[in-house]
């Protein structure tokens, strides 16, 4: 049982109306699974599978492409080290020693009261503000080790529950479409030449 | 000089022309009501004012160049889409990770309105019926801004059906990423938001300008490119090319990181600031930490060949760096001073292209697996000597043939410059490869070192 619930699959066809083909909308639909879920599961999968117009397989082939997406349970917290140049340069290694150490925990493991997970990330795009890393994606820059600590501390004690939701819940506002503003989407299916574009008066 | 607790590493010196930093030292710039303030759509409509093919004109004249990597002309771009066929798309590309670079977080997160008029400019001129705005995933804030601005914006009148009162429509979608690296290729980016895995395509003849998403011309742009138009249609072509040079007018958003004092983003003149004033000038990064010695700077993202002191009083202006062996690509430079482990932090890239190939094409899969290998015994300490021929053996199997390095004094070499062949079909490959041989070219003593030493040579923390 993790199939989309009745809120959560009306949203999905309201994403999924946006585009020219429902396909389209598989990766924000696995977003919303995972919101809902916390991860993917293979009823999920099937589940958007029916709602995009693909099979299964089609389904999980996307999904298991795309580092975002868990196939199992993380932590509430999945914390996310940059290793990459810029944060290398100024001591993301010693950063994820540290890390290990204090949650007991080595990279790619969640602790025991499944709270966090730790993970080793690529670039975050934040790269003069090494090292930096993101916890459920939420940026935190110029980490030292006492930082860290001071971060695990507020997360365990929910001092950032405003800031940081937890794993699977991106973006807490959401794109909508008023039906009477959309212009709809365009289908290759049904070409119409632009009305502002001089080949639509010939 | 100044830095702003909402736009963390923006720098803002107030004397240098800003086109698209203009609102970053606001801290609500990215709200409906200050863009309206501060002269927020009158670009989109100063563009409605005009035909579609004026407008093309006028972005053609200014020659704004691409700014996501590959510097094309946006105005040439969109000019390639077959005549006549329709619907045409657009699709923004917001999936930022190319190593070392921070700026297009940046303008979605601190500016997002003008994202979206620049994204309503294109579509005006170049005939685009949807514009798809695709955000990398693990940036919930951009999505939050963006998604409000839309919502502003579809209220508001600017975005959806009948456009300010005019024939114009054009939807704008939020479409959120997933964590693929090599998404920001272009054909990639369309398979993505087709629904399937992230893997490039062959070009020819999947060139999107032609056959691009669900086969129709498609023209796929960098953030920073389409916030670029607003400007250029509120102040004219003229305007904008009397800043910079010929080749590349306008401005350009840099980020440089790593051994330096400031490090930050900054918003440069194009063409005629060189590496010298970014990282050692009172307005930019001010010198190397510490007071160290330069040793080597990565001049373009973690997929451009590395830089020495050598090259220094280059400006930043791509087809000069391009002569002197290296690339512009996405305005990221990265620092090392002379305490820097060169093998390691080459490793640290080669092990992000590592991890982010898509698989699909065997000299990037394999070939980028097997170099992190070896660079990782090499910078442990456990290398040999056949190592380093090994490596530069498996990059001639990704770039077969002379490989672009820069000019070294110390070394006797001369540049090769850009570009070089490749085995993939898309640059993941080669960019694996790249820090490999720059590290091996420029530093191969030190990997010596290792070897003989056999034993790791500790990161210094200052």
């Amino acid at each position: 049982m993790s199939r989309l619930n009745e809120a959560n699959t009306i949203l999905a066809k309201e994403i999924i109306g946006r585009y020219p083909k429902a396909r389209s909308a598989t990766i924000p639909l696995l977003h919303l699974s995972q919101q809902q879920n916390g991860h993917l599961t293979n009823d999920a999968i099937a589940h958007v599978a029916e709602l995009v117009g693909a099979t299964s397989a089609e389904v999980l082939g996307t999904a298991t492409f795309y580092e975002m997406f868990k196939f199992e349970p993380v932590g509430k917290y999945l914390i996310n080290i940059c290793g990459t140049m810029s944060c290398q340069l100024l001591g993301a290694d010693e950063l994820m020693h540290h890390a290990e150490h204090t949650l007991g925990v080595k990279a790619g493991g969640t602790t025991p009261d499944g709270l966090f997970t730790l993970e080793h990330a690529e670039c975050q795009a934040a790269c003069t503000e090494a090292p930096n890393l993101q916890v459920n994606y939420r940026h935190c820059h110029r980490m030292t080790t006492t930082a860290f600590d001071q971060l695990v501390d507020d997360l365990r004690n929910g001092r950032l529950d405003g800031e940081i939701p937890p794993h699977g819940t991106l973006a807490r506002v959401r794109q909508t479409i008023p039906a009477d503003r959309a212009a709809g989407p365009a289908s290759p299916d049904a070409p119409v030449v632009p009305a502002w574009m001089p080949e639509a008066a010939q | 000089m100044t830095t702003y607790p909402w736009a963390a590493g923006y720098v803002d010196d107030g004397d240098r022309p800003k086109i698209v930093t203009s609102r970053f030292h606001l801290a609500d710039g990215y709200t409906l009501e200050r863009y309206h303030a501060t002269g927020g759509y009158e670009g989109l409509k100063a563009a409605l004012a005009r035909t579609p093919g004026d407008v093309h004109e006028e972005v053609k004249a200014a020659t704004v160049l691409g700014r996501g990597g590959a510097g094309f002309p946006a105005g040439t771009k969109w000019g390639l889409m077959p005549p006549g066929k329709f619907p045409r798309y657009l699709v923004v590309n917001g999936d930022e990770s190319e190593p070392g670079t921070y700026k297009d977080r940046l303008l979605m997160e601190r500016d997002p309105h003008q994202l979206i008029e620049g994204c309503l400019i294109a579509a005006y001129a170049a005939g685009l019926s949807q514009v798809f705005l695709y955000i990398r995933g693990e940036m919930p804030l951009a999505h939050e801004r963006v998604g409000t601005a839309l919502n502003e914006a579809y209220a508001a009148g600017y975005v959806g059906k009948h456009i300010l009162g005019t024939n114009f429509s054009v939807d704008i979608v939020l479409h959120w990423g997933a964590g693929a690296y090599v998404v920001g290729e272009e054909t990639a980016l369309i398979e993505s938001l087709e629904g399937k895995r992230g893997e490039p395509r062959l070009k020819p003849p999947f060139f999107p300008a032609a056959i691009g998403l669900y086969g129709q011309p498609t023209i796929v742009n960098n953030v920073e490119t389409m916030s670029n138009l607003p400007w250029l249609l509120s102040n004219g072509a003229a305007a904008y090319t009397a800043i910079g040079t010929a080749t590349s007018p306008g401005t350009r958003m840099v980020a440089v990181s790593g051994h330096v004092k400031r490090p930050g983003v900054y918003e440069i003149i194009n063409g005629t600031t060189t590496f010298r004033d970014l990282l050692y000038g009172d307005e930019f990064c001010q010198g190397i930490r510490n007071d160290n010695e330069l040793k080597a700077f990565v001049p373009g993202g973690g997929s451009a060949p590395w830089f020495l002191p050598d090259q220094l009083d280059l400006p930043f202006e791509s087809r000069l760096v391009g002569a002197a062996g290296s690339m512009l690509g996405s305005g990221a430079i990265m620092v090392m001073d002379h305490t820097t482990d060169i093998p390691r932090a080459a490793l640290s890239l080669v092990h992000f292209y590592a991890a982010e190939s898509c698989g699909q094409c065997t000299p990037c899969r394999e070939g980028g697996t097997w170099l992190e290998r070896i660079m990782q015994r090499l910078a442990d300490g456990r290398g040999s000597h056949g190592d380093l021929d090994q490596l530069l053996d498996i990059g001639q199997s990704i770039c077969p043939g002379v490989f672009p390095h820069a000019a070294s004094e110390r070394l006797g070499l001369e540049a090769k410059p850009f570009p070089f062949k490749m085995t993939t079909i898309c640059f993941v490959g080669p960019s694996a490869y790249t820090s490999v041989h720059s590290a091996i070219t420029l530093f191969r003593d030190e990997f010596e070192a290792k070897i003989i030493e056999r034993k790791s040579i500790p990161v210094s923390a200052s």
